[in-house]
């Protein structure tokens, strides 16, 4: 069999940065699998600007963004397949794929990182009751329609959900002509950026209709209209508010979900809030040398921190591959507090950890003038004001090596909201 | 005095930020950088976006290459400059950064390509 040091699965930005991370910390070895017919991932159809401003300190399109990895990755001569999709990941880092070219192909990694990012949440996860005509399209589909296949979709669009991906399909629609009734958000509070809500929506005077569902779709062929209508604080349609709204497009951004069916099939354990791996402070999962990072350990929204966090993830492998591991010692569990929907790494190895660890979390709800508590068995460590937090919005505490210094193996580090 | 409130757009924080139009010039507040502080200004003074879209390529691998203003455009001319983008026919291969158009709909702001796409 084939033996290569690291098998990084998925070439978007996470898979990107892992390569050139792991590349830089010594390993030669690499082996990039991507299913699609070029690198990039997602940030291909993400032609709007708005990527990069950490990093690079420039606004940059999605497009941009990935070149520059993707530039990078050929100066370094990393390895690469596209065409290749990997169907098989075992607990002993075995990855089986398919391409055109090799058929079905088994490598043997000494470590393996996930990257492959997510995908969206269909119509079939939600019970919307109707008809199926033609006309509905998830946003991400109708955004790869449009920027990359070059097709309208329609000229009339009611988009469910408020989260970035249909706020910038908002825009997208309207300059190119069609006109985009309303968006309706489930939710008190809308998922998605506050700069893609003033740029998207209220650049072009689109309403955003908050705690407002789609309850009923209309036509036989092609989508007719669509009923909207209020909802109470169970998020349950109140009778009588309904109002049909015309148009031909119906577009649903309801979700991301990480893309997870080979992690779970080689046995890793799953955190039931984030869709995807348990992982510790270097991003390893509890099966010993295989890593996550980006849309597959967690949703994020800025492609900055899916950079940061695969850099991570391919040095971590690349300590692995030279001094093998697994998380021996203390093992401090991460535990998601009041107002704190879920935390990443779900627990620190203190006797293995670098000098510092990033704890990345989301709240559950929009939250005004709050400190971020971070306490160790309920001794408080450190505490941050925050003038707004958001679920849309991820955020991270910083935990060093010495607050940790005293913790005993069965620790909690709590990460908490307190008014 | 008319105050506005707007939200900055600089960065994904999304600074709420109140202007004031005072005789000397807007005066910002709720900003955490300077560059909220600019944003405030200009944007009751010269509101101004960076506009994205595809245009259509011959004979390259791809059916479109996507584009954007080199920098931000007044607000009013962003329909201007999308028509413009429409009426666009590159022809492949184009390089990532190419001017396609040095003066997008008379905005005074270059249309360039954010990608590459060779020919097929
Ligand atoms: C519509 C949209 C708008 C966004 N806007 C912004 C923005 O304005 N600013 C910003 O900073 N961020 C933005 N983001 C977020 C950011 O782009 C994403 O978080 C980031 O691209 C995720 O990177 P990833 O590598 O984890 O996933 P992806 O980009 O999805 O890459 C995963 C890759 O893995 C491949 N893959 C999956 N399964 C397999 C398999 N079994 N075998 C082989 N390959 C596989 C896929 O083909 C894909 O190429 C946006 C995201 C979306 C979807
Ligand atoms: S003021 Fe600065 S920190 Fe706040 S949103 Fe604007 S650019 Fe970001």
């Amino acid at each position: 069999m084939r033996t290569t040091d690291i098998v990084i699965i998925g070439g978007g930005p996470a898979g990107l940065a892992a390569a050139l991370a792991a590349r830089e910390a010594g390993v030669s070895d690499l082996l990039i699998l991507e299913r699609g017919n070029e690198l990039g991932g997602i940030l291909n159809q993400c032609i709007h600007s708005g990527f990069g401003l950490h990093t690079f300190r420039e606004e940059l399109t999605g497009p941009e963004y990935a070149a520059r990895y993707m530039d990078r990755v050929l100066a370094e001569n990393i390895p690469f397949r596209l065409g290749a999709m990997a169907v098989r990941v075992t607990a002993d880092r075995r990855v089986t794929y398919i391409s055109r070219e090799e058929g079905l192909e088994t490598v043997q990694a000494r470590a393996v990182v996930l990257a492959m990012g997510c995908r969206e949440r269909p119509r079939g996860a939600l019970s919307i009751p109707g008809s199926r005509p033609a006309g509905i399209y998830t946003a991400g589909a109708a955004q790869r329609l449009m920027n990359i296949d070059g097709y309208r979709v329609g000229r009339e669009a009611v988009i469910l959900g408020s989260g970035d991906i249909g706020l910038i399909m908002a825009r997208r629609l309207t300059l190119e002509g069609a006109r985009v009734k309303l968006v309706a958000e489930l939710m008190p509070y809308s998922g998605g950026l506050k700069r893609n809500i003033v740029q998207c929506l209220d650049d072009f005077g689109i309403p955003l209709k908050l705690s407002h569902t789609v309850v009923d779709i209309h036509g036989r062929d092609r989508v007719e209209a669509v009923t909207v209508a209020a909802v109470d604080g169970q998020r349950r349609p109140i009778p009588g508010t309904e109002e049909r709204v015309p148009c031909d497009t119906l577009l649903l951004s309801v979700g991301l979900l990480p893309e997870n069916e080979l992690t779970r099939e080689a046995g890793a354990a799953m955190c039931a809030a984030t869709g995807g791996p348990v992982v510790s402070d270097r991003l390893e999962t509890d099966l010993p040398g295989i890593f996550a990072c980006g849309n597959v350990l967690h949703v994020h929204d800025l492609v900055d921190y899916v950079s940061q966090e695969a850099a991570l993830a391919g040095e971590s492998a690349a300590a692995f591959v030279r001094s093998g591991g697994g998380e021996t010692g203390r093992r401090v569990r991460v535990a998601a507090g009041n107002g704190v929907r879920y935390t990443v790494p779900q627990f620190i190895g203190v006797d293995r950890m670098a000098e510092a660890a990033v704890v990345r979390f989301r709240v559950t709800d929009v939250f005004r003038d709050v400190c971020v508590r971070l306490s160790l068995d309920g001794r408080e460590l450190t505490r941050r004001k925050k003038r707004a937090l958001a679920p849309g919005e991820m955020e991270q505490m910083t935990v060093t090596r010495s607050d940790l210094a005293e913790a005993r193996a069965d620790s909690v580090l709590t990460v908490e909201l307190e008014a | 005095m008319e105050t506005r409130e707007l939200i900055c757009t600089g960065c994904p924080l999304g600074c709420p930020l109140t202007v004031t139009l005072e005789p000397g010039g807007p005066v910002v507040k709720g900003h955490t950088c300077p560059r909220g502080e600019a944003y405030g200004r200009s944007e009751v003074l010269d509101p101004r976006r960076t506009v994205t879209s595809t245009a259509a390529v011959i004979g390259g691998r791809q059916a479109r290459v996507p584009v954007k203003t080199a920098g931000a455009v007044p607000k009013d001319r962003i329909r201007d400059c999308m028509e413009a983008v429409r009426r666009l026919r590159v022809a492949a291969p184009v390089g990532l950064g190419d001017v396609l158009l040095p003066d997008c709909a008379g905005s005074g702001v270059a249309l360039v390509a954010t990608k590459t796409v060779e020919r097929t």
